[in-house]
């Protein structure tokens, strides 16, 4: 199955381009398309995992124009665990979404295959130009899904929410151009070929390059200084949206990752590795202002769009360790974060949706029609988001914690297990006051089967990341192991010896 | 041409991150086109300005200029036009619904509307 990995990219396109055309058509139908196209996307996530187990690096070319001179996607062990994760997310919204969160705007089903589209393509390409190209597919589907369903709230935050994002695209091809202009390729793996045998005049260069390409992978992972736009667009977002858009900070994080292994890794000569003190100290800083968010948040949706923070915090102060213990470790967190928290922006919509006019605000109203799923759902993801054993965070944090060096414990044991804390109170003080502190009669509306179905299924993946603890920290480990084998990986793409070098 | 060229790019990106910074919503889709028309250009340079030469390599000629900056700018020359127009109706979107043009939604020196 040669073709197969670039199915991710062209079964969103056409399906998307599909339902775009006929956005007219009846909703059963656009409903089935989307889901039965999200289903087989699952499998193929599924099926390009199986084939990266045996360690070989594939890539596919494009037009059949060999690298570096071509465009190429690239099948590793990290780019095949995104695409499953963001199957599986996906599925999870879509559910939720097909209950009737689809029908508040137009072209929500095409729109949500074109956002695939893009985070797919962004996990698998090999060419960094390319990959601007998939994040700007990604981008220009998530400002209209951020907008779907329309509302003062939703076209204020996603003003800001394009604006920035647009000063990151450009700041993003200004990197580009530099990167380019002094080392005349745009193919992953010949950049970190040609960054070696650089003159110190264009080291400087690059080195500024780097580091501007850090700027816009921080932005989309919600980096410190530049997070403060997260709480508003999540918060304002539609649920499912929400739920999608936790894969969209990991982008950040896999192009982080990507990026500052294969290109400016151990082997990068005097640029190695000069990303990750950064990384480190502005992930750890995350950390610590998003658990104050956590605690000061006056409404479920903002709560959990701080709790994406701090597992973007964690996440970032794990690749700036750089150890490849601490690699599988935030990967293993990664799996779980990313479903706990598409789940919780689920979970927290339907809650809302039962409280009457008190909505998501975190204030004593009605009691809620279902309190005892609910609650029990609600309990299940906190203790899991929070990282209390025996749900998956805490499975997570004990690897990442485990993989610190003796220096670099005494900065993150604090602030990640006083974060876990604060989540703690935060959520425990949220939930006595919705599910406990209520009186009055139910009035909302129950659960129906789709939502309960996609919130379930996002957060129950929190006790199967548990019960499959073996295989998936197995897996990890074999990613970080061949993260950090750029030899093999350059080796697998471009055989320099044969091609005779292009000078 | 390398002095005009760099001084071109540096006013155009100077102008649109002053304007991409301002209040309202109008300036800051205009700096935000100044900014990529900035950003083209810079592209543009990085294969190196030379002028009377082949675009793509063919038999006889035996310098041409690098071609793929030429088709890097053409993709974001593209990407930003959408971008463009899709923001300048975002921003006619929140003067709507939100009923001012300040980014964060400040009524303050907006003047009042005369509905006669």
């Amino acid at each position: 199955m040669q073709h197969l990995i670039i199915l991710p990219v062209l079964l969103p396109l056409f399906t998307g381009v599909a339902l775009l055309i006929h956005r007219g058509g009846a909703l059963t139908l656009r409903r089935t398309a989307n889901v039965l196209s999200t289903i087989a996307l699952v499998v193929v996530g599924i099926l390009l995992v199986a084939e990266s187990t045996d360690d070989t690096i594939r890539y596919y070319a494009l037009g059949d124009w060999q690298p570096p001179f071509g465009i190429i996607l690239v099948l590793d062990r990290l780019s095949a665990l995104m695409v499953m994760l963001t199957s599986v997310l996906a599925l999870g919204s879509l559910l939720y979404a097909c209950a009737g969160d689809d029908e508040q705007g137009s072209n929500f089903h095409g729109l949500f295959q074109l956002q695939l589209m893009g985070i797919n393509g962004a996990f698998l390409t090999g060419d960094i130009f390319n990959l601007f190209v998939f994040f700007e597919v990604l981008l220009i589907a998530s400002y209209a899904l951020l907008m779907h369903g329309g509302g003062k709230a939703r076209t204020h935050a996603g003003f800001h929410y394009v604006a920035l994002n647009l000063l990151g695209s450009m700041l993003f091809l200004i990197a580009l151009g530099v990167i380019y202009g002094t080392t005349g390729t745009l193919n992953m793996v010949d950049i970190s070929m040609a960054i070696p045998s650089l003159s110190p005049v264009d080291l400087g260069l690059v080195k500024a390059g780097a580091l501007l390409l850090l700027i816009v992978f921080g932005l989309k992972a919600a980096m410190l200084p530049l997070y403060f736009w997260l709480p508003r667009a999540y918060a304002a977002a539609p649920a499912p949206v929400a739920a999608l858009f936790a894969i969209m900070t990991k982008v950040g994080i896999y192009s982080i990752i990507r990026v500052y292994t294969l290109i400016f890794g151990e082997q990068a000569g005097p640029l190695a590795n000069l990303a990750q003190p950064w990384v480190w100290w502005l992930g750890l800083a995350t950390l610590a202002l998003a658990a104050v968010g956590v605690l000061s948040a006056r409404d479920m949706r903002t709560q959990v769009a701080y709790l994406i923070l701090i597992s973007v915090g964690t996440l970032l102060a794990g690749i700036g360790m750089g150890s490849e213990a601490a690699l599988s470790a935030l990967l293993f967190y990664l799996i779980h974060t990313t479903l706990v928290s598409g789940g919780l922006f689920l979970l927290v919509d339907a809650i809302a949706q039962q409280r009457g006019k008190a909505g998501a605000r975190i204030v004593q109203s009605r009691t809620l029609t279902q309190p005892t799923m609910l609650g029990l759902m609600f309990f299940a993801g906190m203790i899991a988001i929070a990282g209390l054993p025996p749900l998956s965070g805490a499975f997570g944090k004990a690897l990442l914690l485990q993989a610190a060096t003796t220096v670099q414990q005494y900065w993150l044991w604090p602030i990640l297990l006083t974060s876990g804390l604060a989540a703690l109170i935060a959520l425990s003080r949220t939930g006595s006051t919705i599910f406990w502190r209520a009186s009055g009669e139910k009035t909302g509306t129950t659960l129906g089967p789709l939502r309960a179905a996609g919130a379930l299924m996002l957060i129950g993946c929190a006790p199967l990341i548990v019960a499959f603890a073996g295989p998936i920290t197995a897996f990890t480990q074999a990613t970080a192991a061949q993260l950090l084998d750029r030899d093999a990986y350059v080796q697998a793409i471009i055989a320099r010896g044969d091609t005779g070098g292009d000078a | 041409m390398e002095a005009l060229f760099a001084t071109t790019t540096g006013i155009l990106a100077a102008s649109g991150l002053y304007l991409a910074l301002r209040g309202r919503t109008f300036p800051v889709v205009v700096g935000l086109t100044l900014l990529s028309y900035a950003v083209n250009l810079f592209l543009f340079s990085t294969g190196g300005l030379t002028t009377g030469k082949a675009a793509v390599i063919s038999g006889d000629a035996g310098e041409y200029t690098d071609p793929l900056p030429q088709a890097l700018v053409l993709t974001a020359i593209v990407i930003g036009f959408a971008m463009t127009a899709f923001s300048v109706i975002l921003a006619m979107r929140v003067r709507g619904d939100v009923g001012s043009d300040h980014v964060n939604g400040n009524r303050i020196d907006e003047p009042r509307e005369d509905k006669s």
